[in-house]
């Protein structure tokens, strides 16, 4: 259990998939004018990267993998199939919260459809991949790095709420701005990484 | 009837005006990194040196092209529900073949690319493109159309990793420019160029990406002044 404990934190904090390895920049810098906005769509993220993270495991592990059911190392197959899981698994989950949960819906509804194209969801899987983690182990990271990927998007939204008051240089303003102030957050992010992960 | 059938033929596939623009709109007003924002997370990744940023780009360019020329084939027949699935398969095919032909020549870049070469599969601007020019236009267009963005987005590459390769480890393409050659010659300074330069340690790390950006999309629209962002 505290093995577990410890890959969240470090996938939340330590190698932030935003702020660290600079994943799903798109939309972040996109979706992060308005903290309220940031908010939904960081929860999608936490949400599909739970999901789609040991669905990934699984087939990787059973349908590519050497000693899967087919016996045939398929590796090579692995984005197509890891993309396909992806894109069904929003759409399925966009369905399901339609019909069970208006509400929610109505919250994420216009975001789920741009978490296809995150490069963070599909990132997390290959990270999986290479850091050979086993089932449980990959649950945990899937939600650490959403969570890690919310704190980071609903951050520096706060900061650009902020900053729309201030007097930048015309040509800085808005997306510049954004870069900038992602850079010093990454800096910031960087102190943490000194930790040692063999500590954990 | 046939001179006129041969002469209309001959039109589609010329290089005229607006063939042009489709090529050379992407390089600066529509650039796809410092205007568009699309495709930064693998921008940043892969820019710690001009070797790497130049396979990406070459990367780039082939998946974006190719999926654009197969997607403008196919678009009359993909159905309009589950068209982001088709394309996605496209794209992965495409870097699919990128990934194993990377593995079988370039073993070493392989290596140090890892998941970024998977990453192109959910780089904005394949995706944007496929959806806002080849599900609309005729196969030669969209091939136009996605050179002209894989270019744009490779010479931003190229050129973020020129600065970050040149201040944080005083090479390009690897090879030492100014700095001391090694351990031992810091003080023989007549050999080298500016033999008492450090690498800077912060633009090889990823912020440095960031702000080596930042910078470009300052010059870019303070030179261009009608890409300002007016809210």
């Amino acid at each position: 259990m505290g093995e577990l404990v410890n890959i969240f934190i470090k996938s939340a904090f330590i190698e932030n998939l935003a702020l660290s390895y600079f994943l799903g920049m798109c939309s972040y810098l996109a979706v992060s004018k308005t903290v309220k906005t940031a908010f939904g769509l960081g929860l999608a993220v936490i949400f599909v990267l739970g999901i789609t993270m040991p669905i990934n495991w699984i087939i990787n592990s059973y349908l590519l993998s050497e000693n899967g059911i087919f016996g045939v190392d398929l590796t090579f197959l692995r984005f197509i199939l890891f993309i396909a899981v992806i894109a069904s698994m929003v759409q399925l989950v966009e369905m399901v919260v339609e019909k069970y949960s208006p509400a929610l819906y109505n919250s994420l509804g216009i975001f789920l459809p741009l978490i296809t194209v995150n490069c963070a969801i599909l990132g997390g899987s290959l990270f999986m991949v290479s850091k050979e983690y086993n089932f449980s182990e990959s649950v945990a990271f899937g939600l650490g790095g959403g969570f890690g990927w919310f704190l980071a998007i609903v951050a520096i939204a706060a900061i650009r709420e902020k900053i729309k008051y201030s007097n930048v240089p015309p040509a800085l303003r808005g997306l510049g701005m954004a870069f900038l102030l992602t850079g010093l957050m990454g800096m910031a992010f960087m102190g943490l990484m000194g930790i040692d992960p063999a500590a954990f | 009837m046939a001179d006129t059938a041969i002469s209309e033929k001959k039109k589609t596939i010329a290089f005229g005006k607006k063939e042009r623009k489709l090529l050379t709109d992407p390089i600066n007003d529509d650039n796809p990194i410092t205007v568009q924002v699309l495709g930064i997370c693998s921008a940043l990744a892969v820019t710690t040196g001009m070797k790497n940023a130049a396979v990406m780009a070459v990367a780039v360019i082939f998946v974006c092209t190719f999926s654009n020329v197969i997607t403008s084939l196919f678009r009359k027949s993909i159905p309009k529900q589950v068209r982001m699935i088709v394309q996605l398969v496209i794209i992965a095919t495409l870097v699919t073949v990128v990934e194993l032909t990377l593995k079988a020549y370039a073993f070493e870049s392989y290596k140090q690319l890892s998941v970024f070469i998977g990453l192109i599969i959910t780089n904005c601007i394949i995706m944007g493109r496929l959806e806002a020019f080849a599900m609309a236009n005729r196969p030669y267009e969209s091939a136009l159309d996605g050179l002209g963005n894989g270019i744009g987005y490779g010479l931003i590459l190229l050129i973020v990793a020129f600065f970050r390769e040149f201040f944080g480890k005083g090479e390009i393409f690897g090879a030492k420019i100014i700095g001391a050659t090694s351990e031992y010659a810091i003080n023989t300074t007549e050999s080298t160029l500016f033999g008492w330069y450090q690498g800077n340690n912060l633009m090889v790390l990823f912020p440095s990406a960031m702000f080596v950006i930042a910078v470009l999309i300052w010059a870019h629209r303070a030179w261009n002044t009608k890409l300002v962002d007016v809210s």
